[in-house]
């Protein structure tokens, strides 16, 4: 029973962390249609801002906050300056100039800061644990899945009740009428990349708290975390991106555990193969979304 | 010769731009030191990525990732079938028994390097063709990832995540830029052949062509092996040109540098791939050589690094803004008076969102 509710936790605390990153991708491919190659980026600049922070009094929690408004900042501008002018031409141009954005990005963290990897604040509470059903288990991984929690139920009430929220799930319906009801589709994309990067930048706090350290390649794996996990869930909706990232982490927590020894290296292959199946075979992903 | 161009307007846009390829390739030679000709080398190299590339995103208007997987496939078969098998002892370790005696000549060992290439391509990509948008180009993403991952790890073949040493060079100037020139006359050919056209017209308007009888996933699927076919081609040689090489070559710092060859040039047209690649070539020779003289000057008193890719990526967007069709525009180059259907087709306009 122990081992299972060390897989269960370890589960629902890494499926909470992809649910909100497969959250924060899907929120703007729903309306641009844009799969954003600079997600990861996002992570990363969060990161960045931390450990320029570090040598600073402020305590944990206001850094946290800043770095994680810094994400949604960022994303705001990559919108602004970036894609903006490309919006109008193409998907491709949009797809090809978020892959330069994210090249861009991580060449400036290569180009300012460092290519080695530079250490990031955690607090206290980050490194301690508590004994659950005999297990040891760490308090970030607990903190992750209450604040991701907490997170999509705000973010479900603010999607459900605001004027922002309903406005943003007709322009992930159908773009064009949204816009012809007078909704501005400016302030709604932006509103969206800024959603999508503060998500990111929460994501970042948990992310790297589980490495303590911060390079410019940091943001591959949790934009591959991202891309299957919408895939998994159905690219069209939020609730399936949802859905889509705690599958992945139990998949993976499944793999880790119980793949042999020399299959074991090749899990991510084992990962991405699922992937091409299940866009084979179930293209609109587990949970279909309307349209 | 009018005659004949007039039927085949493509060996026009060859012919023009195979002069200047060939004055390159010819000073080169004659005028230029080493360092010269490693950069012509690799250029021409380059040059047979990017029109790989162009046969298939450039006519079927979906972007692909895994072509640079299928180089990575190319240059590993190819390095380990030329290798003498004292070497092969030395180099590979864990190496399967049946291939530990094989050593082929150079020209065959590329071949069959191709080959393997194209096989894995063509049984994996065939049920992946039916994917578009953003489906198709995560797959093609999933691809690259498997690949790299599979590279990485195939300790038995690839030496693991270490280098594989002691290739033999095989590879020089005219090696590639001869495959780059039979490279260029196949793609200008392919894009004004049936199957190209038929591509072309299913990238324009997807259902209008299938009504049309176009059957899209075939077409989009031989236009796909072939790209993997030029990859592997490219990266056999870049595997004997360059000597040592790891996985780690064939993954997103290539993509990104090809990609951004295509649609600096234009990804529609054959000129387009030509020109981005020079240009490309150009500008990141000179953004290093900028990135060596900061760093032996100490100008910022530190060491600077991914100078030269913050720069493409920067004139990557900045193309991709004001010029979002490539400095050709999707236009194919010609000498003379303009043939029928003399343009090439603007590039596609695709709804942002529906």
């Amino acid at each position: 029973m122990g081992d299972f509710t060390y897989l269960l936790i370890s589960g629902l605390s890494l499926g909470s962390l992809y649910a909100l990153m497969a959250l924060g991708l899907v929120i703007v491919y729903g309306i641009l249609r844009l799969v954003n190659f600079a997600y990861g980026e996002y992570i990363m600049v969060a990161g960045y801002t931390l450990f320029l922070l570090s040598p600073s009094p402020l305590p944990w929690l206001v850094m946290a906050v800043v770095a994680a408004v810094m994400a949604a900042v960022m994303s705001y501008l990559t919108e602004r300056i970036a894609f903006r002018p490309v919006r109008e031409k193409s998907l491709t141009a949009m797809l090809i100039t978020s892959f330069a954005v994210s090249t861009l990005l991580q060449n400036a963290a290569l180009l300012f800061v460092s290519p080695r990897a530079r250490v990031v604040p955690t607090p206290g509470i980050f490194s301690e644990t508590v004994i659950i059903a005999g297990n040891v288990t760490p308090v970030r991984e607990i903190l992750a899945i209450v604040v991701s929690v907490a997170l999509l139920i705000g973010f479900s009430i603010l999607l459900r009740k605001t004027i922002l929220g309903i406005a943003l799930r007709a322009a992930a319906d159908k773009f064009t009428m949204t816009r012809m009801l007078g909704v501005p589709a400016n302030l709604v994309i932006s509103a969206a990349f800024v959603i999508s990067g503060l998500l990111a930048g929460i994501v970042a706090i948990f992310w790297l708290g589980r490495t303590g350290s911060v390079t410019p390649g940091i943001g591959l794996t949790p934009l591959l975390v991202a891309f299957v996990s919408t895939v998994i869930g159905g690219m069209r909706s939020l609730s399936g991106a949802v859905v889509g990232g705690y599958v992945l982490a139990f998949v993976t927590i499944i793999f880790n555990n119980l793949l042999p020894g020399d299959l074991y290296e090749f899990r991510e292959a084992f990962i991405f193969t699922i992937v091409i199946l299940i866009l084979l075979f179930r293209p609109e992903g587990l949970v279909r979304g309307r349209g | 010769m009018r005659e004949i161009l007039g039927r085949a307007p493509y060996l026009n846009t060859v012919l023009t731009l195979l002069v200047p390829l060939v004055l390159i390739a010819a000073a080169t030679d004659a005028f230029g030191g080493t360092v010269q000709q490693r950069i012509v080398t690799t250029m021409f190299i380059n040059m047979i990525l990017v029109l790989g590339l162009q046969v298939y995103m450039g006519n079927s208007g979906i972007v692909s990732f895994a072509h640079i997987g299928f180089m990575g496939i190319g240059a590993y078969a190819s390095a380990v079938l030329s290798m003498p098998p004292d070497l092969k002892a030395m180099t590979l370790r864990d190496l399967y028994d049946v291939l530990q005696p094989i050593d082929l000549p150079f020209w065959l060992a590329v071949t069959v390097g191709a080959g393997v290439a194209g096989v894995v391509a063509a049984i994996i990509s065939y049920p992946l063709m039916r994917l578009s948008d953003a489906a198709a180009i995560i797959t093609s993403f999933a691809l690259l990832v498997v690949i790299n991952d599979v590279l990485v790890h195939w300790s038995e073949v690839t030496n693991g995540p270490r280098t594989l040493f002691g290739v033999e060079r095989f590879t020089y100037l005219w090696t590639s830029a001869g495959v780059a020139f039979a490279g260029l006359l196949f793609a200008a050919w392919f894009r004004e052949s049936r199957v190209g056209l038929q591509l072309r017209a299913s990238r324009d308007d997807r259902v209008a062509a299938q009504s049309c009888g176009v059957n899209m996933v075939f077409v989009r699927w031989v236009a796909f092996v072939l790209m993997c076919i030029y990859a592997a081609i490219a990266g056999a040689l870049w595997a004997h040109f360059i000597t040592s090489f790891q996985p780690g070559h064939f993954y997103l710092e290539e993509v990104f540098l090809i990609l951004a060859m295509l649609v600096i040039g234009g990804p529609v047209s054959v000129s387009g791939a030509v020109i981005g690649t020079i240009l490309v070539t150009l500008a990141f020779e000179g953004f290093r050589a900028l990135e060596g003289y900061l760093n032996t000057n100490q100008v910022f008193g530190t060491q600077v690094f991914g100078l030269t890719e913050f720069l493409l990526a920067l004139a990557m967007i900045g193309i991709l803004i004001f010029r979002p069709a490539g400095v050709m525009r999707g236009r194919e180059l010609r000498i003379g008076r303009r043939h029928r259907g003399g343009r090439g087709m603007p590039a596609t306009k695709e709804r942002a969102a529906d």
